[in-house]
């Protein structure tokens, strides 16, 4: 579990790490749009550029953001297939009552590329700002919300509480689960229902761990005076430089080669 | 039941960033009925180490021999290493879980598929073995217990599967003294009744000098030294500069030698000291 | 106003409990002062510990800090400022995903200005040095390093009392000194009160008093001479003395001259020299 390194934040100090993390978000957002405004290969030619060039900038590898789609290549290829062999259309090949069609390896490759693009482009995001960084840019989109009625600080909150315990926790299941096999517990043979029951030895401890935490940590901040977000202060204020602008500008021109290739080639 | 541990590396999360060596050709041979010590301070390696003894870690290169098989072969069934080698967790209670006290110790010995009288006689003898009152505590529920009874009852739940080696990593930590006592005594009852090897990972060098009889120290992946703990203790320059210490009474002991006093210093408990510095006071008495 | 924390006649009963925590705890902690409370588990050290910054409100008697009754809860957060509390488990303190956002934590929570929580936050990070740490996720820190970003929080808080409950039970030999050398500055170099609750006796020598408790109640009362010289009293009721201090009890009985005082190697050197 331990080994999933998709999208975990690598320190530094590039271009793209030093940008405004709202900036960052919103052009997420915008990419993950424009990637669905394309509807054909030429098109690509855009996001793939922008992906190499802030790749670049960063100094994350294109090749390491790749690998981090492995855990994810069961869904890659289940697009794949399903868009081989549903699509009807001219018949390549027949393997029995299945049929892949000329107009199923595009569409197949074409999805594939977009659901490629779409998960670098949002790893990029998360690579390259620091979890903290990205729920105060969070909070801060959200705060003019707040009037009507968004919790944007007790979801910022929560969302840091959660990225501070993701490791302690993950640490903990590992901890109890070695704990369990070595009092002979097996996790992966078999069937289903005995697998799942074999989840409860994990589950009980984790719990009662996890509310332990929860009340200590809540007297924790109770004594340190945390009563909300109301009259609290924060140390860092983001700020948009000229590099945000920069950024912008670029999407900019992502944006409008994409909707080109759409509307007018 | 020998462990051997055969050049020995653990490698975690090879090629990536996160990179780290936490072992690195280690060796070692821990003999039947043997009660060791393993030292050193965290991140040294012990634990990494102790869980290579019952496969919960599989070695990036190098064997462990227990029995004279290799663990990690192909076709070797871990479930009967695990309940062979015994390993206590630090903070063993965080692994509770069943309603009642008795249901949990029951969890390993059931998970060895034993029939229902073994492993209710198990269940009976394990929670006397660790001093507890098998009809006063087994329908209770484990969260309701005190800190240190829930540790004997975690600890308990290891014994019930009758390991012949046992494993127990800092089992005192975070308890109070009288606490420590008690599962330190415990300990070594088990042993002289039990006949059974033991691994003690401790910070504690006046626990350690008090029991083990052998020490393996550990520092950045590699076991630098072992031996009894008096030779262990003599290289006291060696243990300070990787940032151990030495029990305090074999420290005062090796101040009064430095203070140019005849005292023997290979002391490891009070009793000892105690007994040394009557002879030495008697003897100077006589001449 | 005085300058102290005081409790007078305070009992404490958890609810759904049928016994009192606390009996009839009588007791002023001075402003400078250095005390280690020390007793077995269960004997309500830590109960305590969280009556003197008003986490916990007695069921009888009063607790004041600085002359604030913790049972006003106006006063409440000018209290928690004032008395800074660091707990056992270095992991459920520390609330945010970087060092120096969690020490900024409550500074934020006072409404200090940006500028002056950062000016707090690195002057806090320097004085448990841990200021090359502050960029680093706390989860890859030591556990003595995370208790002293825990301490460091407090610190940022400008409060005159740092109450430390079992800091040390869950750290190894090494984070225990760093963070014990930690609390030591504290009290020499900058003036802050210390409240240590401990079940290790080689820090409770350190203090300049030591309050023994067991069964909820303060059963001594003393310096650490004082109290570690009663080697018998205090293993009856299951707490430990040093090695050396054991040692001198000890030989004492044969009839050696031997001070019964002895805390320190030093000093034990000193007294066996002459002996030898």
């Amino acid at each position: 579990m331990r080994e999933i390194t998709i999208g975990q934040y690598i320190p530094g100090n590039s271009a793209i790490h030093r940008l405004d993390p709202r900036t960052k978000i919103l052009i997420t957002f915008a990419f993950m749009i424009l990637l669905f405004v394309i509807d054909d290969f030429t098109g690509y030619v855009f996001p793939v550029a922008f992906i190499i060039a802030a790749s670049i900038l960063s100094g994350i590898s294109v090749r390491y953001m790749v690998r981090g789609l492995r855990p994810l290549l069961v869904i890659i290829l289940l697009t794949f297939i399903l868009n081989l062999f549903l699509i009807k259309g001219r018949v390549i090949y027949e393997i029995g009552p299945l049929s892949i069609t000329y107009e199923g390896l595009y569409q197949g490759t074409f999805m594939v590329l977009r659901l490629v693009l779409l998960i670098v482009g949002t790893s990029l995001l998360t690579l390259t700002t620091s979890p903290i960084t990205l729920t105060d840019g969070i909070e801060s989109l959200l705060k003019p919300f707040s009037k009507i009625g968004v919790p944007a600080h007790e979801l910022a909150m929560m969302m840091t509480i959660a990225l501070r315990f993701i490791p302690t926790l993950m640490e903990e299941t590992d901890k109890i689960m070695k704990a369990q096999m070595a009092r002979g517990a097996d996790f992966s043979s078999g069937n289903i229902i005995k697998r799942a029951k074999s989840v409860v030895p994990i589950l009980v401890p984790l719990f009662i761990s996890a509310f332990r935490r929860a009340d200590e940590l809540a007297m924790a901040m109770e004594s340190r005076c945390y009563r909300g977000g109301e009259n609290r202060t924060r140390m860092k204020k983001l700020q948009m430089t000229w590099e945000d602008l920069a950024a912008f500008i670029a999407t900019g021109v992502l944006a409008a080669g994409c909707l080109a290739s759409r509307f007018l080639w | 039941m020998p462990i051997i541990v055969k050049n020995l590396t653990h490698i975690y999360m090879p090629g990536t960033p996160f990179e780290s060596v936490a072992l690195q050709d280690v060796n070692w041979t821990v003999e039947d009925g043997e009660f060791w010590g393993l030292i050193g301070h965290t991140g040294s390696g012990k634990s990494t180490l102790i869980q290579h003894l019952n496969g919960l870690l599989k070695p990036t290169s190098g064997e462990v021999i227990i029995d004279g098989v290799n663990i990690n072969e192909r076709g070797v069934n871990l479930k009967e290493i695990r309940q062979k080698v015994g390993l206590v967790f630090q903070f063993p209670e965080h692994q509770l879980f069943e309603e009642t006290v008795e249901k949990d110790v029951a969890f390993g010995p059931r998970n060895m598929d034993l029939p229902e009288e073994e492993v209710n006689r198990r269940v009976k003898e394990a929670l006397e073995l660790v001093g507890l009152n098998y009809n006063e505590i087994k329908d209770r529920s484990p969260f309701e217990l005190s800190g240190g009874q829930m540790r004997r009852v975690a600890i308990a739940g290891v014994l019930a599967m009758k390991p012949k080696v046992l494993i127990l990593d800092e089992p005192t930590v975070g308890l109070d003294p009288k606490g420590r006592d008690e599962i330190l005594r415990e300990i070594v009852k088990l042993r002289e009744e039990q006949n059974i090897t033991v691994i003690l990972v401790s910070h504690s060098m006046e626990d350690i000098a008090k029991l083990v009889d052998k020490i393996a120290v550990m520092h950045k992946g590699r076991i630098v030294d072992s031996g009894t703990p008096k030779e262990i203790f003599k290289n006291y320059q060696g243990l300070i500069s990787i940032g151990l210490d030495i029990p305090q009474i074999t420290h005062l002991m090796l101040r009064l030698k430095q203070k140019g006093k005849d005292v023997a210093t290979d002391v490891l408990s009070v009793d000892e000291a105690e007994a040394e510095i009557l002879k030495v006071v008697r003897g100077k008495g006589r001449a | 106003m005085a300058a102290e924390i005081v409790a007078e006649g305070v009992c404490y009963q958890y609810p759904q409990a049928a016994d009192m925590a606390l009996k009839d705890i009588n007791l002023r902690i001075r402003k400078g002062e250095f005390v280690a409370i020390i007793g077995p588990n269960g004997s309500g050290k830590s109960t305590l510990a969280k009556l003197f910054n008003g986490l916990f409100v007695p069921t009888k008697g009063k607790v004041t800090v600085d002359g604030l009754d913790t049972r006003d809860r106006n006063n409440i957060w000018k209290i928690r400022q004032k008395a800074g509390m660091v707990f056992q488990n270095p992991d459920n303190q520390i609330v945010a995903t970087m060092v120096e956002e969690d020490v900024a934590f409550g500074p934020e929570n006072l409404g200090v200005p940006p500028e002056e929580i950062r000016k707090r936050v690195y002057e806090a990070l320097e004085i448990v040095e841990l200021t090359e740490f502050a960029q680093k996720p706390p989860h890859l820190l030591s556990g003595g390093q995370k208790q002293r970003v825990a301490i460091a929080g407090v610190i940022a808080m400008r409060p005159d009392y740092i109450i430390l409950d079992e800091p040390t039970a869950m750290l190894d030999p090494v984070g225990r000194k760093e963070v014990i050398n930690t609390v030591k500055r504290l009290n020499k170099e900058e003036g802050k009160t210390i409240v240590l609750i401990t079940h290790f006796m080689e820090e409770a020598v350190q203090a300049d008093r030591v309050i023994v408790m067991d069964k909820g109640r303060v059963v001594m009362m003393g310096t650490p001479r004082e109290i570690f010289s009663q080697v018998e009293e205090l293993k009856a009721i299951g707490l430990d003395v040093p090695q050396v201090t054991e040692l001198a009890h000890r030989l004492r009985r044969w009839g050696l001259k031997v001070r019964g005082d002895i805390l320190t190697i030093d000093e034990m050197v000193e007294c066996l020299c002459p002996l030898l």
